[in-house]
């Protein structure tokens, strides 16, 4: 029990006036509205939060922001968890729960932590060398169980999300000083302006600057603050940029409510961009390191000042830079026990606050204590001089990081500023501009003369420097670990993923050389916080270990997003059936009446069947086949694609898309068509019909018309653009009915279809426009089950009530509907295609008959000359042909392989469709079959699944070849 | 997520549009060799700098136009409409 609370006036952030309360692994902790779960945790002494990834060593807290490494969390229960989430970027709530993520089967007792006892035993590597062999899949369930952190939500989020798109001219992401000042000026210059901040706070490290002597930091600030308002710039809080994509697109997540809505995604696209992201402080390494109390100093500071919150009874600070002594007088200001300062460097440009006790030239090489730190050993990098000091926080500051991951998203390039030990932007980018600390700018007087310029729009380059000088190595020399008389701790680099110096070490002696390789090999870098404190000590040393300088080393590639974001933020809503909503068909009702048992058949909901009490799709569908062969049978078409063509070339535009001629088509006659790729694949088919001298009537294939519309206009936009065409899709303006089967006629007749229809008075494959019922229909004579059909096409809103009418009046004639499974049936008897079953990526239209009259036609239609090309002429090519079962009785399964000898061997053919017959009283299927069409009568071997079976080779259609029935 | 700009309805975000790959590539004759045949077919050129290709305005105005892409910046130099020529300045 370390940490404490502050009293007043330190915690700008809190309200001390609204208490609450909330859970974490069994404790009740106490905050004030304005916590965050980590700064509640810290003000109630708890430093011991979480166990490591890898060695389950004790972590805590260990950053005030999103870099955090260690403080990671499940929050929430149930559905609603979100797990490793940072416990230092979730504001405090009354009431919620909060787990450590990877303790089993406790936060004090871990069974795992023997890991760490045998840390030697696991470097770097050490799953790739080891679980080799025989194969890794036998011991990667207990390695994962192991490894990982927390643990995932127990069902659908029941949260809601949303996501908003914005335009904005100028976007500043940062709110600290160089941000405010930037989008003051960009506002006061007249540009419409938007500020994002990732915390719930503008002010950044200036706002932490606050318990100094002098109060100019504060008042600085407020003034900021109080212009910003006045120009007008809309400051957007909690809401951090995650991705910078082309064109100037940012991605950022605002954190919003439990109540509303609990994430909102933004889509920002700006005119121009300027990044104020400030720095995340790079720590220091010294031997364990890792322990709970081991902090950023800058989060030591903000805790202090933000929350009231003071991280420990007497805090040691380690330093490399300058700002080191900075934390030093905040702590001071805020009655915080400084027990020293331990300087790396021999000299520091700042002065100690008064009475601080100062070791230059030092470093700290031990750390005592597993679960909160209570000593920690000092030695002289030069002489080695051992001394002991009584602490229990170690505030880290080794230098800073620019947060340069959106610039370098947007293709901007690293520079290596020595003197800082720092990567700064090193090229400008077109619309986007660094200011402040990102930019490597820390003197604030500068800083903000080159924000207030940016804003302004008098771009120059940033005045980089302020720091100080800061070392790149910060460890620990060999003479000071020697003076320790033991061997050392570990140093960690990545506290996350518990990369320690020797992992680097080891990785430089196996000749990893590559940033990206040293990253993957150790997993340095990687995991949620992406190494935002670790990856320039990582580069460091390894420029060290080969030579080289961090410059040379580089970076790996800064990816979104910037920090991790719930799926269900960038899903936005769009899940279950908002993610891809289903069509369902004007007449749903009346099948729903009927008993249809529904499924979706290419985005719409359909009835695969009617099935009478416990009846299974399959048998159900064999009845319905027979009833339409017998009787006749009501069947609802509204998918059927369906295009309307007008114009004065509509009749040459369609003979240029089709395989067959529709020029030739007589006004009120129709005929079926094949549309090819232009590679001379088959990409759809249908019925066209025409209506007019300039107006045709386009069926396509109901999961096909959307890519129809657009291939005719693509070739009516692209390549025949002098004709005179308008393409226009009507599906769902269109209801239809199809009635199929001997008595279909009587059926209409009896409910009341004009005489005209009859099919003594209209052929088949021609159609008729008239009116029935107050509405204009279209009737056409046509047939997918090779009986006397009718498809009734009328607007989408009458459909219901034909249906109605149909079933009442159908009772006398015992007209019952059929589903898509009984269609098949139908269908596969007739032996007519159906595209995407009987058809694939290759099928051509003289593999499935279909190419007579190409040669007499005039129009160069699309994929005609690809028909011409050797592979297409190719004699081997597969045909579609029937296949009998020779025992007739056995079915022959879809997909069953057609071999010649025994498998595995190159295959002959395969089924593409297959139904029982129930007319034919037996199984009949189509397949795909090399050479088929010469092979009629030949008794083939299929196989399927370890199973053997023969079938007869024979032509199609199987039922009515002659077409009798066609007439009713 | 680029931003596109169709000539007919304005600068609008890349989701509202489809690319067609490479534009004004000519049809070849039905008597053209099997070689020229399988060119325009399958073969394109994926250059390194500037490109031109065509676009679909899909959940806007549907309209196909011309547009000339840096392929490593994405800077778009020129937008046309598909009956145009490539401006002579941004020739290969």
């Amino acid at each position: 029990m370390s940490g404490y609370r502050l009293s007043a006036p330190h915690g700008a952030w809190i309200d001390r006036s609204r208490t609450l309360q909330f859970d974490f692994n069994g404790a009740e902790v106490r905050g004030f509205a304005g916590d965050t779960v980590a700064s509640a945790l810290l003000a109630q002494g708890i430093v011991h939060v979480g166990r490591s990834f890898k060695l389950h060593r004790p972590r805590g807290v260990f950053s005030c922001g999103f870099e955090e490494p260690t403080g990671l969390v499940d929050i929430g229960a149930g559905r609603y968890r979100t797990p490793n989430t940072r416990a230092t970027d979730i504001a405090a709530a009354d009431g919620m729960t909060a787990k450590p993520g990877n303790a089993w089967p406790s936060l004090a007792v871990d069974l795992a932590a023997m890991n760490s006892k045998f840390a030697a035993l696991t470097p770097a590597g050490f799953y790739y060398k080891t679980f080799m062999w025989p194969d890794w899949h036998l011991f990667e369930p207990a390695i994962r169980r192991m490894a990982g952190l927390g643990v995932a939500a127990d069902g659908p989020d029941p949260d809601r999300y949303d996501e908003v798109s914005q335009q904005v001219e100028v976007l500043v992401i940062g709110a600290g000083a160089a941000g405010l000042q930037a989008a003051l000026s960009a506002a006061q210059s007249g540009r419409q302006v938007l500020l994002l901040e990732s915390g719930a706070h503008s002010g950044g490290w200036l706002a932490s600057q606050s318990l100094q002597g002098d109060a100019s930091a504060t008042h600085r600030l407020d003034d900021l603050t109080r212009q910003l308002a006045a120009a007008g710039v809309s400051l957007r809080v909690n809401c951090t940029a995650l991705g910078l994509y082309d064109h100037q697109l940012v991605v950022a997540l605002e954190t919003v409510d439990d109540v509303t809505v609990r994430e909102r995604l933004w889509k920002i696209r700006a005119e121009r961009i300027i990044l104020a992201t400030g720095a995340i402080e790079r720590p220091m390494l010294f031997p364990d390191n890792d322990r709970p109390g081991v902090m950023l100093a800058s989060a030591v500071e903000r805790y202090a000042t933000h929350f009231g919150v003071a991280c420990g009874k007497r805090v040691v600070i380690s330093t490399a830079c300058d700002s080191g002594y900075a934390v030093a007088a905040s702590l001071q200001a805020a009655g915080i026990e400084l027990a020293a300062i331990v300087d790396y460097r021999e000299a520091s440009a700042e002065d100690a606050p008064t009475g601080a006790k100062v070791f230059r030239g030092s470093s700290i090489v031990a750390v005592s204590g597993s679960r909160a730190i209570n000593r920690v050993g000092v030695a002289a990098n030069r002489s080695g001089n051992l001394q002991t000091i009584d602490a229990d926080c170690i505030a880290s500051a080794g230098g800073w990081t620019p947060a340069v991951n959106l610039y370098s998203m947007a293709g901007g390039k690293l520079r290596w500023v020595e003197d800082a030990s720092m990567f700064v932007p090193g090229l400008t980018l077109k619309g986007i501009e660094s200011v402040g600390a990102c930019a490597g700018a820390f003197e604030l007087e500068l800083a903000l003369d080159h924000a207030g310029a940016t804003g302004r729009g008098n771009a120059a380059p940033a005045p980089v420097g302020g720091l100080g000088i800061v070392p790149a190595r910060n460890t620990p020399t060999p003479i000071a670990l020697a003076m320790l008389g033991r061997r050392p701790g570990k140093i960690f680099v990545d506290l996350q993923n518990d990369v320690c110096v020797d992992d680097i070490e080891l990785a430089a002696r196996e000749n990893y050389r590559s940033v990206e390789h040293l990253k993957r090999y150790t997993t340095m870098g990687m995991a949620t916080d992406q190494g935002k404190t670790s990856n320039v000590n990582a580069l460091v040393l390894m420029g060290e270990l080969t030579a080289r300088t961090p410059a040379e080393v580089g970076t790996t590639k800064f990816r979104p997003p910037v920090k991790p974001v719930t799926l269900n933020a960038l899903a936005a809503g769009r899940t279950g059936e908002r993610y891809r909503p289903l069509k369902r068909m004007p007449g749903h009702t009346w099948h729903e009446t009927k008993g249809g048992l529904f499924e979706e058949f290419g985005g719409w909901l359909r009835p695969a069947a009617y099935c009478k009490n416990h009846e299974e799709i399959i048998p159900a569908a064999e009845r319905e086949a027979l009833h339409v062969r017998t009787h006749v049978g009501i069947f609802e078409g509204s998918p059927l694609g369906k295009i309307e063509i007008y114009g004065p070339d509509a009749a040459a535009f369609l003979d240029l898309m089709y395989v067959g001629s529709m020029s030739t088509l007589a006004i009120g006659q129709a005929r079926y068509g094949l549309l090819l790729r232009e590679d001379g694949v088959i990409f759809d088919d249908g019925i066209v019909a025409r209506l007019g001298e300039q107006h045709f009537w386009v069926n396509t294939t109901s999961g096909g018309v959307d890519r129809v519309a657009l291939a005719f206009e693509e070739w009516q936009q692209c390549e025949y653009i002098n004709h005179r065409v308008l393409i226009t899709p009507v599906t769902s303006s269109w209801g239809n009915v199809t009635v199929s089967g001997p008595k279909a006629w009587k059926l209409l007749a009896a409910a009341g279809f004009d005489e005209s229809l009859a099919p003594t008075n209209m052929k088949h494959m021609t159609v008729r426009e008239l009116a029935y019922g107050g509405a204009k229909v279209r009737v056409m004579r046509a047939s997918f089950s090779g009986e006397l059909g009718y498809e009734i096409n009328l607007p989408a809103p009458y459909t219901q009530s034909l249906l109605e009418r149909l079933g009442e009046v159908g009772c006398e004639f015992e007209a019952k509907p059929y589903g898509i499974e009984a269609l098949m049936v139908l269908r596969t008897e007739k032996g007519f295609l159906h595209l995407g079953a009987d058809t694939d990526g290759t099928t051509l239209p003289g593999d499935v008959g279909m190419d007579r009259g190409i040669a007499k036609k005039a129009a160069n239609f699309v994929g005609r000359r690809s028909l011409l090309r050797p592979a297409a002429l190719d004699a081997d090519r597969m045909q579609l042909v029937g296949l009998l079962p020779v025992d007739r009785t056995s079915r022959l399964p879809t997909g069953a392989h057609i071999v010649t000898k025994q498998p595995p061997a190159p295959i002959d053919g395969f089924v593409t469709s297959s139904a029982y017959s129930a007319v034919l009283g037996m199984p009949v299927a189509l397949a795909m079959l090399k050479r088929g069409f010469a092979r009629i009568g030949e008794v083939i071997t299929l196989f399927h699944l370890g199973r053997t079976l023969r079938a007869e080779v024979v032509k199609t259609p199987f039922f009515d070849p002659k077409g009798e029935r066609l007439e009713g | 997520m680029m931003q596109l700009q169709c000539p007919f309805c304005g600068y609008r975000p890349e989701n509202e549009f489809d690319c067609g790959g490479t534009t004004a590539i000519a049809r070849p004759p039905i008597d053209c060799s099997d070689e020229v045949w399988g060119d325009y077919l399958f073969f394109r050129v994926n250059p390194k700098g500037l490109h031109a290709e065509r676009w679909r305005h899909t959940f806007g105005c549907g309209q196909w136009f011309n547009v000339v892409r840096d392929t490593v910046t994405h800077e778009v130099s020129a937008v046309y409409r598909i009956t145009e020529s490539r401006p002579r300045a941004l020739d290969p």
